[in-house]
């Protein structure tokens, strides 16, 4: 369904009814010589202020798409987006390109996996940062400045207003990352979008930029999303979690809740296909077979179904007929699996938690 | 930055020098090599007699060592000499002084003088207009790849690139000069002297060259430009919320003109001197067409004049080209 007018409810106030971010059946698709891309199909979560969501899936899952999406960088490209994407009362898919552009940095803020290549190579990190605040304040070039400073301090550039001229080359990549962060909050959005933010890092630099958004998040009472597909990020940083498959969701739930008690087969093949120091040592790394299914052409039935070792356990070959629904197994967790939610415990309990 | 200019402002004169040295044993040796004396394009066409020709030898001193007589050769340039038939009064030289015609009985360096402001001229005006209307028409082509201003676009410029100047040169001065009579034959004038007869002279061959450039330049600016489209600094710009404006021309088309800048300094460096057909085909008498000439009449020292002059104006413009790409890429190390 598609919306064509926005739409802003008198009162912007969160509820339950109304979270301050809405993605309802959003669907993004590609149209290429190929076919019809879905890249993301049919993706519906709320996020309240105050809340991280973690974002987890492979590559070409759709996360990055999804992200994408709520900024409206989709706009004027050959992407078809349908659904409902509500911020803070209003309706963003079918708002135009300028209202979207408005809210982008203001409202809802942004940052990328390698920070090198997403700063201007020509422009000094401040300038690129003060450019960011004069969009959406009417401020003298010198206030912008100041505003700047003040913000690379924040983000812990030390000498910020020697920094303010160095061009991005010549930052270290953390340090690329903080100014990339000080970009994307320079305005204070109340949603920020981080889209692997520590991929591209450093081990020893990624604990620190998570530090920074986790209390930056806190300071601004802001919502974050994090994509990411370290498992190990969402652990240390994320109230919900959110696990992406095929452009599906294919479980969601409390931080909790998904390492505790999953109970998609996909979030089980992640949990065992990730290093854990408590594990013994001699022991190897259970990779999910086989590859992704093509966005192109999406399996019938379950999107998991060919790499689903636990497909053959359901009567009647369903996974490979119907579509499983995302369904409530507890509350404020749903998962996407034709086998019933007591046989899943079954399996988590005696097979997949003695591997994990 | 001082350090980085005069690093390759050094670089640049033994450039230089190397091209002197090269000209100077083609042009010297090639005669020689040949079995014939440098001495007969020295003089006008009428052969000397044997005692001519060893007089003539002695005087110019072709049988001295190579170095010597490159010596001789370059301090002409360096510091000017005074040339003598050792008959009529000696003719003072001053430096650069490249030598004197005596097929056309003029000092090089005065013919050099006389026609490379002609050649500048023709090779700037295009420029301008070719940059200017090749960014514009790549630009606007690669902001919507595969629409019908892209195809219009891309289509005309494979056109124009296809085109030779001796085609669309005649065409243009039949349309405008003949036709129209828009710009009737005008001489070439100086620009200091009379600005709107200059320009008058100027326009149309401006525009057959510029034509064949901008082309070349439309579809180098639109792969460039689709090309930085792409990048994720223009995705952070448009995450940014800046307008599609600033994204393009500020964030896109900044980045993507950076390699052209190169390619257009060796373009323009390169066309002065080289522009032949342009200037024969209205009738210009610029760098080119005295190369064409000096190589019919076997003017050995317009010729090794030309080719220096117009070693020396690519020499420059990549010079340019490398301080400014320092200025313009803050990666470039200074």
């Amino acid at each position: 369904m598609s919306i064509t007018s926005v739409s802003t409810s008198p009162v912007a106030s969160e509820t339950d009814d109304q979270p301050f971010l809405r993605v309802k059946d959003l669907r993004v698709h590609f149209k290429t010589d190929d076919g019809i891309v879905k890249s993301v199909d049919g993706l519906t979560f709320d996020l309240k202020r105050g809340e991280i969501l973690g974002i987890v899936g492979e590559s070409g899952s759709g996360k990055s798409v999804t992200s994408q999406a709520i900024m409206g960088l989709h706009k004027n490209s050959n992407a078809r987006i349908t659904g409902e994407i509500w911020l803070d009362g209003k309706e963003l898919v079918g708002a135009s390109e300028e209202e979207v552009r408005q809210m982008r940095g203001s409202e809802m803020g942004m940052i990328f996996q390698d920070p090198l290549s997403a700063l201007h190579p020509f422009y000094t990190v401040g300038a690129q940062i003060s450019e960011a605040f004069m969009v959406h304040n009417k401020v003298s070039k010198k206030e912008a400045r100041a505003q700047t400073v003040e913000m690379l301090k924040k983000v812990g550039i030390p000498n910020a207003a020697d920094r303010y001229g160095d061009y991005p080359h010549q930052f270290s990549g953390g340090m690329r990352q903080r100014a990339m962060i000080a970009m994307a909050l320079i305005c204070q959005p109340k949603l920020l979008i981080a889209d692997e933010p520590t991929t591209a890092l450093d081990v020893t630099v990624q604990a620190q930029i998570l530090e920074l958004i986790k209390s930056l998040h806190e300071e601004l009472n802001s919502a974050v999303i994090l994509i990411t597909h370290d498992l190990g990020v969402v652990a240390e940083t994320c109230d919900k979690v959110l696990v992406m498959y095929g452009g599906q969701c294919v479980e969601k739930g409390l931080v909790d809740d998904l390492f505790y008690a999953p109970e998609m087969p996909y979030t089980w093949g992640l949990l065992r296909s990730m290093p854990r120091m408590d594990r013994d040592r001699q022991s190897r790394l259970l990779p999910i077979p086989g590859q992704p299914p093509s966005l192109i052409n999406i399996p019938k039935g379950c999107v998991f179904n060919t790499r689903c070792p636990f497909s053959d356990r359901v009567e009647g070959g369903q996974c490979f007929t119907k579509h499983p629904e995302l369904l409530d197994t507890a509350p404020n967790h749903e998962v996407r699996c034709h086998i019933p939610s007591e046989e899943r415990r079954e399996i988590l309990r005696t097979e997949i938690l003695p591997t994990l | 930055m001082v350090r980085f200019i005069i690093v390759r402002v050094l670089g640049a004169i033994v450039v230089v020098w190397i091209v002197s040295v090269v000209t100077f044993l083609i042009f010297q040796l090639g005669p020689t090599l040949t079995h014939t004396s440098p001495v007969y394009y020295y003089v006008g066409k009428i052969p000397p007699t044997a005692e001519g020709l060893k007089l003539l030898t002695d005087r110019f001193g072709f049988n001295l060592p190579l170095y010597a007589q490159y010596w001789h050769f370059l301090s002409g340039i360096l510091f000017g000499q005074s040339i003598t038939d050792g008959v009529s009064a000696p003719i003072p030289c001053p430096s650069p002084c490249f030598g004197y015609s005596f097929r056309q009985n003029e000092l090089v360096g005065n013919m050099l003088l006389q026609a490379a402001p002609v050649s500048i001229s023709l090779a700037a005006g295009a420029a301008i207009l070719w940059l200017i209307g090749g960014v514009t028409v790549g630009t606007i082509s690669a902001l919507r790849p595969g629409s019908v201003i892209d195809r219009i676009g891309m289509t005309g410029s494979l056109a124009a690139v296809s085109l030779p100047i001796f085609f669309t040169g005649p065409i243009l001065l039949l349309i405008f000069e003949y036709q129209l009579g828009w710009l009737p034959d005008v001489a070439y004038a100086p620009i200091s002297q009379d600005p709107l007869q200059w320009l008058k002279s100027m326009i149309l061959p401006w525009i057959a060259l510029a034509f064949l450039f901008a082309a070349l330049y439309a579809r180098l600016t639109r792969s460039n430009m689709l090309e930085t489209m792409g990048e994720d600094y223009i995705r952070t710009a448009r995450a940014k919320g800046l307008s599609q404006r600033t994204v393009v021309l500020k964030h896109g088309l900044r980045a993507a003109l950076t390699p052209i800048v190169t390619i257009f300094g060796i373009d323009v460096g390169t066309l002065i001197g080289t522009t032949v057909i342009t200037e024969t085909v209205f009738n210009l008498r610029g760098l080119g067409f005295l190369s064409i000439q000096s190589i019919q009449n076997e003017d050995l020292p317009v010729i090794m004049g030309v080719t220096i002059v117009a070693a020396v104006a690519l020499v420059i413009a990549n010079l340019i080209v490398d301080i400014l790409y320092a200025v313009i890429d803050p990666r470039v190390t200074v």
